[in-house]
């Protein structure tokens, strides 16, 4: 039985419509992801698990009972804000027992509680410290403890790494991936940072305009993106117009990209698709490849001129015209072993790619 | 570098100087000086060096302040005064605290209306508003009627609402309460609507939420509206005159009758200092709580 189970929600705040008929449920002890651009409706279907909005329909099941309506005060879960939400009146000790206090525990118990979670987050030296007295990164760690210190069945985080900086926030993840495997608590965790989602969750659902585009492993979101949206907004992809001419056998589909350009590709899903359908072929810069001499193996090759590259360190992106006019993106790697000399701006090249690395998505 | 002795700042500083020192400090030294003096024959004081019958006499005296000490009346009138004005306070506290809550909380775009319905009351003068409220608790008025109606039908002798400890107070109150509910809204409005809903998260109940955080939080605004209503309060002398009665006169009332009725000076500067130094102790206690809540200043966002 999954721990939480979110069935056709719906909500509507004055004219816009937020979260649009969701359904997904949520298994123990998962890392689950709400990954989307902001607006997409994501904290506000995370609030709506937390009881701080109420869904204008459709229900919300948390251990098979139904918790839609439920005060936040009485569901068995809890949640970190993106500011923490630390109460600045109280030092790390009292808010930490906060949750203690309320559900009426005796105080030697809670006094062991806290002392117990304080040292699990290495915060006991700053029991006494008010909130407005601590960094960045250990204010983080009380909002942690203060949320985990009555053992909460669901943890649901609102983007709680944005105020962090980057090096805190890479030391965080590792934090973040290690509590939930430690605790065994399930993570509803919502972010707009792709390399976020993709690094700690089990999986991920992807939100666009209130609805749940594609809901999978970060692997198959990454490599097997279903729609436009989700290859776009997951990582850099290349998306070029694509027609299919034919469908083959062994799930295969003949397509004609950017008007001339012709080859098969397969697809899990050919099923679902009709010969003349239009839409995209997506694929990563990542997976093509450019060299200057002419080595035709069984890939898809086509010259191309090089339009201008941005250089990253470990790699380097590559903008390339086909016959001046289709523009394809490439991500070359600058490891040693790479024989790929840097190309300048107008050199003539030859790029190639594996045509079954990328997917057909139907418009 | 080297503030020169006519800086900006120093120039800007004499025009308020000027006016606090002339209007504020000397008659304040004045009034130190005659409450040590001796009252004149026919009002004001005796002079300070007098010639009686060949012999020089100098009259200065601790006579009013031992007056002032002996005297239980005008004690009482202190307590009245602390009295009233404590009670004013926790009445503007407990009317103006939900409201000032209704109108943080509520939709940005009808608080500034809701403020302005605050303030409203200012636009006419300060008699006028009192004179009203003789008006409504008046014998003739409808609140009088009713309540007097009631009171009859259940075998009560029917009761006066003007002239009375009551008109004080509720007129006391009517007339401080923006200075509660301005301070109030300026601090409930600036707290973080995410530390309401991390602690109803955490398992607290909505009344527990308030009692736990947002009242804590709102301290320093408590400290401060309570400040505002109690500090003038004290020194009132308009309220009672106009709808009190003989028994709920406060210090003020003594104060102008002993300067401009009864003539005896050194005794108006006499419970005039106490009075100041009621104030200045009451003042002194706010700003030291204050320094207290220090901590509160990250209360807001």
């Amino acid at each position: 039985m999954p721990i939480l189970e979110i069935q056709n929600v719906s909500k509507q705040f004055a004219d816009h419509l937020i979260v649009n008929n969701v359904s997904l449920s949520i298994e123990k002890g998962e890392f689950f992801t709400l990954l989307g651009p902001s607006g997409c409706g994501k904290t506000t279907l995370l609030r709506m698990i937390a009881g701080l909005n109420i869904p204008d329909s459709g229900k919300i099941i948390l251990e098979g009972q139904d918790i839609t309506t439920m005060p936040p005060e009485d569901r068995p879960l809890h949640t970190i804000f993106q500011s923490y939400a630390l109460f600045p009146h109280m030092t790390v000790f009292e808010n930490v027992a906060f949750p203690l206090k309320m559900a009426n525990w005796d105080k030697a118990k809670i006094h062991l509680q806290v002392e117990e979670l304080l040292e699990d987050v290495q915060l006991t030296k700053f029991a006494k410290r008010y909130p407005h007295e601590l960094s960045g990164g250990q204010r983080q760690r009380v909002a942690i403890a203060r949320s985990l210190v009555d053992r909460p069945k669901l943890l649901l985080l609102d983007e709680p790494l944005s105020a962090l900086d980057a090096s805190l926030r890479e030391h965080m993840h590792i934090e973040l991936v290690k509590l939930q495997e430690e605790t065994g608590i399930t993570f509803v965790y919502v972010t707009h940072d792709q390399h976020e989602a993709m690094a700690l969750s089990s999986r991920i659902a992807v939100m666009n305009f209130g609805e749940i585009e594609q809901l999978d492993l970060p692997q198959a979101v990454y490599t097997r993106p279903k729609t436009y949206f989700v290859a776009d907004f997951l990582g850099k992809c290349n998306l070029l117009p694509a027609e299919i001419l034919a469908k083959n056998d062994n799930n295969t589909l003949r397509l004609r990209v950017a008007n001339y350009l012709e080859f098969d590709t397969s697809q899990d899903n050919a099923d679902e698709f009709n010969v003349g359908q239009k839409g995209h072929f997506a694929i990563r810069p990542e997976k093509i490849n450019a060299n200057r001499q002419n080595q035709y193996d069984n890939l898809f090759s086509h010259s191309a001129k090089v339009k201008g590259y941005y250089y990253y360190g470990e790699s380097t992106l590559y903008e390339f015209l086909i016959n001046d006019e289709i523009k394809i993106q490439a991500m070359l790697s600058n490891s040693k072993n790479q024989t790929i000399k840097f190309f300048d701006e107008g050199d003539d090249v030859v790029i190639s790619f594996d045509p079954h690395a990328g997917d057909f998505l139907a418009e | 570098m080297k503030t020169s002795f006519l800086s900006e700042k120093r120039v800007l500083s004499i025009p308020p100087l000027v006016y606090l020192i002339c209007l504020f400090l000397i008659p304040t030294i004045f009034m130190i000086i005659i409450a040590f003096r001796v009252p004149g024959s026919y009002g004001g004081v005796a002079p300070i060096v007098e010639k009686i019958n060949n012999h020089t006499q100098i009259n200065f005296s601790l006579d009013s302040f031992k007056f002032t000490i002996d005297n239980q009346f005008i004690w009482q009138l202190f307590l009245r005064s602390l009295f009233f004005s404590a009670l004013t306070t926790l009445i503007c506290l407990l009317i103006g605290y939900p409201l000032a809550l209704l109108i943080a909380r509520s939709p940005r775009k009808y608080r500034d209306i809701l403020l302005l319905l605050v303030i409203i009351p200012f636009w006419s003068s300060f008699l006028i508003r009192v004179y009203a409220w003789m008006i409504i608790l008046g014998p003739q008025s409808g609140v009088s009627y009713a309540i007097n109606f009631v009171l009859g039908t259940l075998g009560f002798a029917p009761i006066n609402l003007l002239y009375s400890s009551f008109a004080v107070v509720a007129c006391l109150v009517y007339i401080n309460l923006p200075f509660m509910v301005l301070p109030l809204y300026a601090n409930l409005e600036k707290h973080d609507i995410a530390l309401i809903e991390a602690s109803r998260d955490l398992g607290a109940t909505k009344s527990e939420s308030f009692w736990q955080i947002t009242m804590p939080l709102s301290l320093p605004g408590i400290l401060a509206g309570s400040g505002l209503v109690f500090i003038p309060c004290i020194g009132m002398f308009v309220v009672p005159e106009l709808v009190g009665n003989n028994c709920s006169l406060m210090i003020g009332n003594l104060i102008k009758q002993q300067f401009l009725q009864t003539m005896n000076w050194p005794l108006g500067s006499v419970t005039s200092i106490i009075m100041t130094l009621l104030v200045l102790s009451v003042s002194l206690a706010v700003g030291l709580m204050f320094r207290r809540l220090g901590g509160l200043k990250y209360a807001s966002k």
